[in-house]
């Protein structure tokens, strides 16, 4: 069963040591723009990993998960705003918000299926997204800066860069042991039947609208702490980060790198990350080239880079 | 065979714009029988159990399953209650394994599922009694293989497992011999003849020998009427049946 060479296995650990040892490099180097650079691809990857929990898993198309990171993020900005710079009440805030909105959110939407799920998820999100833009008193369309990040307790210190960016990593490791061990349990596999048949699900005995329920409130709450760390990592939050175009980009990411894999979205959020970053440097036209290369993964490499890598595997095995 | 009724439906109703699918339906189906449905195509048979499992709602009418009103209970509450459907068009979790398949209808019977971290698949509450009912159903060296790989024949027996997985006092089954071929068949209907008497059967089927072999009471629909209903000796003399459905085609085997 075990092949002695597994492409599959290789990336991923090569990908989680050189996400580990990153800042020893950029320390180095002195290159303090790919460490910049990576802190927003962990806080990314976070997010896709907990889209990727309903939409990979739970067969859950929805276009407005960027409005949790908006959630998550507003949370902390607007505590910071009004003084309250303590991160152990900022960020529980910022995850019961994140979870209160999902769970408002999954309870109308849930109740439809196909195109109207993707169109009133995407609604609910731009709603969020105007009503932020339009509350003056935290900046409105311009957005609010944040002076201090949030304050914990003595060695911590999010300032620091190196240590902000092993917080994230913690954070997203966490996150694909959580998602991990959710998928393969009970509740897992009752959002998995979900995914691939409904009404037999119910037939067989399983009131599947609460599964999906409980998964999107899990999905958002993460989401959420994503948009924690992203408003930390900008010392800024605007509605911008919850545009459906954002939401769109998650998307991308957990397709590109294998839904319903552990580690898939985090190979996405690298790939189109690095992509993006690595073509806007020879380009301003650079979408022009990153949309074909999408539309290649989608149409040649179902299951994404990770389906692609397992096939490279069955390949080398027979 | 006339046991008290494990379920009663009472003047049943349903209709699709201007199409009556089911009209003023009533019928009773005693604890343990077998008791088959037939009609031609388009008689309301698959409305009816879609129905009776909760799939559809009806216009007017009661559903009583042993003793409970049942008519407005969604489908996964009818599932705990013991009333198992098995479907007409194989309708699988075709990305899971054959194993997960029937550990799920195990699961679904055993407790909620807001269970988050222990791994589900090592569970051995879920999976022997899984693997159990795989063997009866002579599914079990199929276990680890997703169910898309297995034979339209092993989908049937699959779609059966599923349903006896959660160990239902009564069963709907929906056309299980629909594209078998005839080894198949007969092995279907076996493993029928083995369940009846131990769980209240209600079978609708095409297959006139398998249905004349094996029940014990015979209901005719047609245009979403009972026409006729009795023991299979009583069908087979009954001149409106013989008139409205065997008299075309399969009168002759009958």
């Amino acid at each position: 069963m075990r092949p002695a060479l597994n492409f599959r296995t290789i990336v991923t650990v090569v990908l989680i040591a050189a996400l580990v040892l990153l800042p020893l490099y950029t320390g180095l180097s002195g290159n303090r723009f790919l460490l910049t650079l990576f802190t927003r691809i962990v806080i990314m990857a976070l997010a896709a990993v907990s889209l990727n929990l309903m939409l990979g898993y739970g067969g859950m198309m929805s276009f407005g998960h960027a409005a949790y990171l908006g959630i998550g993020g507003y949370a902390v900005g607007i505590l910071a705003h009004e003084g309250v710079l303590n991160g152990f009440v900022q960020w529980p805030v910022a995850l019961a918000a994140s979870a209160l909105f999902a769970l408002v959110i999954g309870a109308l939407s849930l109740r439809t299926r196909g195109v109207y799920f993707i169109m009133i998820t995407l609604a609910f999100a731009q709603m969020t997204y105007y009503t932020f833009a339009g509350l003056a008193r935290y900046g409105g369309d311009d957005g609010l800066t944040i002076y201090k990040r949030s304050q914990f307790v003595a060695p911590i210190d999010l300032s620091n860069k190196t240590q902000f960016y092993y917080i994230c990593l913690a954070l997203l490791f966490g996150a694909i042991y959580l998602v991990w061990r959710l998928t393969n349990s009970r509740f897992g596999m009752a959002i998995q039947g979900a995914r691939s048949n409904d009404i037999r699900m119910r037939a067989i005995g399983f009131p599947t609208y609460r599964y999906r329920l409980v998964c999107f409130v899990i999905a958002g709450t993460l989401c959420g702490l994503a948009g924690a760390l992203l408003a930390n990592q900008n010392d800024f939050v605007s509605p911008s980060i919850m545009y459906w175009t954002r939401s769109g980009d998650l998307i991308i990411m957990v397709v590109l790198g294998g839904m319903a894999t552990p580690f898939g979205p985090v190979i996405g959020a690298v790939a189109l990350l690095v992509l993006e970053e690595a073509l806007s440097g020879i380009t301003e036209y650079w979408q022009i080239i990153l949309g074909p290369l999408l539309l290649l993964v989608v149409l040649f490499a179902r299951g994404g880079i990770d389906g692609l890598l397992a096939r490279a595997d069955s390949k080398v095995r027979s | 065979m006339s046991g008290p009724a494990i379920l009663q439906v009472e003047n049943l109703a349903k209709r699709f714009g201007g199409i009556v699918a089911t009209d003023d339906l009533s019928l009773e189906i005693a604890a343990g029988e077998l008791h088959a449905v037939i009609g031609p195509n388009g008689a309301g048979k698959t409305t009816l159990i879609a129905q009776l499992s909760g799939q559809l709602t009806p216009d007017s009418g009661r559903i009583h399953f042993s003793g409970a009103d049942i008519t407005t209970l969604p489908m996964y509450r009818r599932s705990r209650l013991g009333l198992a459907r098995s479907f007409q068009i194989t309708s699988l979790f075709l990305d899971l394994s054959v194993l997960d398949n029937v550990a799920l209808a195990v699961q679904a019977h055993a407790g909620h599922s807001f269970r988050f971290w222990r791994d589900a698949r090592r569970e051995p509450a879920l999976r022997d009694p899984a693997r159990a009912v795989l063997v009866r159903a002579g599914l079990s060296e199929r276990a680890d293989q997703p169910a898309s790989a297995l034979s339209h024949g092993e989908h049937r027996q699959l779609e059966l497992a599923m349903a006896l997985a959660s160990a239902p006092r009564m069963l709907l089954l929906d056309e299980p011999m629909a594209g078998l071929g005839p080894e198949e068949s007969s092995a279907m209907v076996t493993m029928l003849r083995a369940l009846k008497g131990k769980v209240t059967i209600l079978l609708v089927e095409h297959d006139m020998e398998a249905v004349f072999a094996l029940a014990d009471r015979i209901t005719v629909l047609v245009y979403g009427r009972v026409i006729a209903s009795g023991t299979p000796d009583d069908i087979r003399a009954n001149a409106a049946v013989r008139e409205a459905y065997l008299g075309e085609s399969e009168g002759a085997h009958v």
